[in-house]
C-alpha cells in the first residue's frame, strides 16, 4: 500500500541476515538479542527477527509462548529490557519521541478488538487522523469510508461499535488501523475471539491487504491463512524462535520435534 | 420425518390474574399472606399520616396577610392561639431574606441584581437540555468559566459601580447555592486530575495524589471549613483579609475533589485494558489518550458515584454555620428565631427541606437522564 519508504534510514550493516523471501527487500524491522521478563519470569529469550518491507509473517506457537508479547513489543505496548528493536530505521527506547513515532508506523488491531464504544465506526476511524495525524475533518472521514467500503461494512459507519457482530467489529478494528497508513501491520489473535462463521470475513480482509503488499506480524492459529499468505511461518515456543522456515516445508517439512509435535497437536482433528 | 411440516401453535393471551392491574396487586400487594398484612399496615399507616399532614401544609395552612396576627386564632376560652395549620404568612414575609440574605432583603431596591443573577442562569441553562441546540459545549464552557464573574459582579456590585453587597453581607439560598456551584464546577476538573495522578506511571505523581485524597478523605468537612476559617489566616500577614467565602469555598472545593477523584477512579478501573492500548497503539500521547477515550467512558461510568457525591456537597454546605456564614438553613433557623417569629421554626425546616428536596432529586433525575443519553448499545 505504502511504498514510499523514504524514511528509511537504517544503517546497511543491520542489513544483512536472512534474506528476503518476497517484498521488495527493504528493511522494515529488526529485532536483535531482545529479552523480556515479566517480574522474574523470562518470557522473551533472544529473539532475533528480520522482517523485509512486503513480507508477511505468521507466528504460531503454544499459548503462553510469547507470540503476542513478542509482537506487543514492537509497538512498545510491552518493553523489552534487553536487545535492540528498530522499526523503519527508528529505534525502540526509552525517548518517547520515538514511540510515538513508531505506533504512527505500526497499526495493531487485537484479539477482543478494543473499539472505542462511546464513538461511532466512523468516529472510531477517524478520531487518530484527526488528532495523532492532524488530518482535517472532511479528508479524514473520506478516507475512513474509503477504507470501510473495502473491508466490505460502510453502511455500519453511523453504528455504534456494541451494535455490530464480533466479525463486523474486527474488520471495523482493521479499517481503523489502516485510517493511519501503516507501513507495518500486527495482528494478536485476530479471530479467536470470534464466532467460527466470522472468522472468514475477518481473513478475506486480512488476506486481501496481504496481497496489497502490507507488510504483516500475524499471531494467529489459522493454518490455512499461514499456507496461503505467509512468506514464513514462525513457531514460538518457551519465548523463543524454535524455528523459522516458509509455510511450505514448515507445515511439510518440519525440523524441529517441538514443532513436529505442534502440528501434530493442532492438524490432527 | 423428511416430509413433516413445521405449524406453529397460535398465540393464546396470558392468564387475566397474571397481567393488567389485577396482575400487579396479585404480584406486588398480595403475594402471600405476609405481603398481605403489610399491605394492610402500610394503608393504615397512610391513611393515619397522609391527611393531617396535608391539613397542616395545605388545608389549614394560613398565607394571608403580612404579620404574625394572621397566624394566630381565638381558642376556646378566649386565648389566642396558634392556628391549627401551617403558618406560611412566615416564610412569605422572610422569603427575600431566606434567598438572598440580609444585605437584599434590607435594601429592596437592590433584590433585582441577585434575581437577575438567578434568571440569567435559568435562562443560559435552558439551550442545554434543548435537544437540537448545536453549541452545548460552548455554551456550557461559559457558564463554568464565565458566568462565575458576571454572577459575582452583579450581586457583589463593586465592579459594575453599584452598590456594594460584601461577601459577608450574602446569605440563604444565594449562599447556598455559590458554594455548591463553585465547589461543583472546581471539584470536577481537581478530580480528574487527582483520579488520573493515583493512576500515573510515575510514583512522585501518583504518590502525591494518593496523599492528597486520603488527606482530605480522612478529616470530616466540618474540621477542613474550620481550618479554613480560623487557622489559613494565621499563615497569612495580618493586613491580608481574606475573604470569608472564598475561604469557605477553597476547603469546600479540595474536600470535595478528593471524593470526585474516588469517583472517576471507580469508572477508570471499569475500564478495559484494551481501551488504553488501543489507543496508545494508535498514538495518541498520553493527554490526548485520556481527554478523547478515556474519559469520556470513565466519567460516563462515574456519573452516578459524581452525582452522589455532588448532592451531598450541596447539602454538606449547611455546615457553613460553623464558621458563622448564614446559608439557606442556618437563614431558616435565624428567621424563625426572630423576636416577632418565634416558635415557626418548623415552617422554616419544611421550607428549607423542599428547596434542598427541589435541587437533589433535580439533579438525581439529571444524571439519570445524562446516563440514558450516553447510553451507546455497547455490552461492556
Amino acid at each position: 500500500m505504502e511504498n514510499g519508504n523514504t524514511e528509511n534510514t537504517e544503517k546497511p550493516a543491520q542489513n544483512g541476515g536472512a534474506p528476503p523471501q518476497n517484498g521488495n527487500g527493504e528493511m522494515c524491522m529488526s529485532l536483535n538479542a531482545v529479552n523480556k521478563w515479566y517480574g522474574e519470569f523470562h518470557v522473551l529469550r533472544d529473539i532475533n527477527l528480520e522482517v523485509c518491507t512486503g513480507e508477511k509473517l505468521v507466528v504460531c506457537g503454544p499459548s503462553g509462548s510469547g507470540k503476542s508479547t513478542l509482537i506487543r513489543c514492537i509497538n512498545r505496548l510491552e518493553e523489552h529490557q534487553e536487545g535492540r528493536i528498530s522499526v523503519n530505521g527508528i529505534e525502540l527506547n526509552d525517548d518517547l519521541k520515538h514511540i510515538d513515532e513508531v505506533r504512527r508506523e505500526v497499526g495493531m488491531v487485537f484479539q477482543h478488538f478494543n473499539l472505542f464504544p462511546h464513538l461511532t465506526v466512523l468516529q472510531n476511524l477517524t478520531l487518530a487522523p484527526i488528532w495523532v495525524r492532524k488530518t482535517p475533518k472532511n479528508e479524514a472521514e473520506e478516507m475512513a469510508m474509503h477504507f470501510l467500503k473495502r473491508v466490505k461494512i460502510p453502511e455500519q459507519a453511523a453504528k455504534y461499535p456494541g451494535q455490530l457482530s464480533g466479525g463486523q467489529q474486527q474488520r471495523v478494528a482493521i479499517a481503523r488501523s489502516l485510517c493511519m497508513k501503516p507501513k507495518v501491520m500486527l495482528f494478536d489473535e485476530p479471530t479467536s475471539a470470534l464466532d467460527p462463521e466470522m472468522i472468514k470475513e475477518v481473513l478475506d480482509v486480512m488476506v486481501e491487504l496481504a496481497r496489497e503488499g502490507m507488510t504483516m506480524l500475524c499471531v494467529t492459529h489459522e493454518m490455512g491463512f499461514a499456507r496461503t499468505v505467509a512468506d514464513r511461518v514462525i513457531f514460538m515456543d518457551e519465548g523463543q524462535i524454535v524455528e523459522e522456515n516458509n509455510p511450505e516445508d514448515f507445515f511439510n517439512n518440519p525440523q524441529n520435534d517441538r514443532t513436529k509435535l505442534f502440528l501434530s497437536q493442532i492438524l490432527s482433528h | 420425518m423428511a416430509g413433516a411440516v413445521f405449524t406453529p401453535i397460535a398465540a393464546r393471551p396470558a392468564p387475566a390474574a397474571t397481567v393488567g392491574a389485577l396482575g400487579w396487586v396479585r404480584a406486588n400487594l398480595l403475594s402471600s399472606p405476609i405481603n398481605a398484612l403489610l399491605t394492610l399496615a402500610a394503608l393504615y399507616f397512610a391513611w393515619k399520616v397522609i391527611p393531617p399532614s396535608l391539613d397542616w401544609l395545605f388545608f389549614n395552612a394560613t398565607i394571608s396577610g403580612g404579620t404574625v396576627a394572621e397566624c394566630k386564632t381565638a381558642g376556646e376560652d378566649g386565648l389566642i392561639v396558634d392556628a391549627p395549620g401551617a403558618c406560611w404568612t412566615f416564610v412569605k414575609v422572610r422569603f427575600l431574606q431566606l434567598m438572598f440574605g440580609l444585605y437584599y432583603s434590607g435594601n429592596l431596591d437592590q433584590v433585582w441584581r441577585p434575581v437577575l443573577m438567578f434568571a440569567l442562569f435559568v435562562g443560559l441553562m435552558i439551550p442545554l437540555f434543548v435537544r437540537s441546540f448545536r453549541k452545548k459545549l460552548l455554551l456550557g464552557a461559559f457558564i463554568v468559566f464565565g458566568f462565575p464573574f458576571v454572577a459575582y459582579a452583579l450581586v457583589h456590585g463593586e465592579w459594575l459601580g453599584l452598590p456594594v453587597a460584601d461577601t459577608d453581607q450574602w446569605g440563604g439560598f444565594m449562599l447556598t447555592f455559590f458554594l455548591a456551584s463553585v465547589g461543583i464546577v472546581g471539584a470536577l476538573p481537581l478530580g480528574i486530575l487527582f483520579a488520573l495522578g493515583r493512576r500515573s506511571q510515575m510514583p512522585v505523581i501518583r504518590a502525591f495524589c494518593i496523599f492528597y485524597i486520603e488527606m482530605w478523605r480522612a478529616a470530616p468537612l466540618i474540621t477542613v471549613l474550620y481550618m479554613a476559617s480560623n487557622l489559613l489566616p494565621l499563615f497569612f500577614p495580618s493586613e491580608v483579609d481574606f475573604d470569608k467565602v472564598a475561604r469557605a469555598m477553597i476547603g469546600i472545593t479540595l474536600f470535595q475533589s478528593a471524593y470526585t477523584a474516588e469517583a472517576i477512579r471507580g469508572g477508570l478501573q471499569a475500564l478495559d485494558r484494551g481501551q488504553f492500548e488501543a489507543a496508545d497503539a494508535l498514538g495518541f500521547g498520553f493527554w490526548k489518550k485520556s481527554g478523547l477515550v478515556v474519559l469520556p467512558q470513565a466519567l460516563k461510568i462515574s456519573i452516578p458515584g459524581i452525582v452522589n457525591s455532588f448532592i451531598e456537597l450541596f447539602k454538606d454546605t449547611t455546615l457553613v454555620l460553623i464558621i458563622g456564614l448564614f446559608d439557606l438553613l442556618n437563614m431558616a433557623e435565624t428567621a424563625s428565631r426572630s423576636p416577632e417569629w418565634k416558635g415557626y421554626d418548623l415552617e422554616a425546616y419544611v421550607f428549607t427541606a423542599s428547596v434542598f428536596f427541589v435541587f437533589c432529586f433535580g439533579m438525581s433525575k439529571y444524571s439519570q437522564a445524562l446516563e440514558r443519553k450516553l447510553h451507546t448499545g455497547h455490552a461492556r
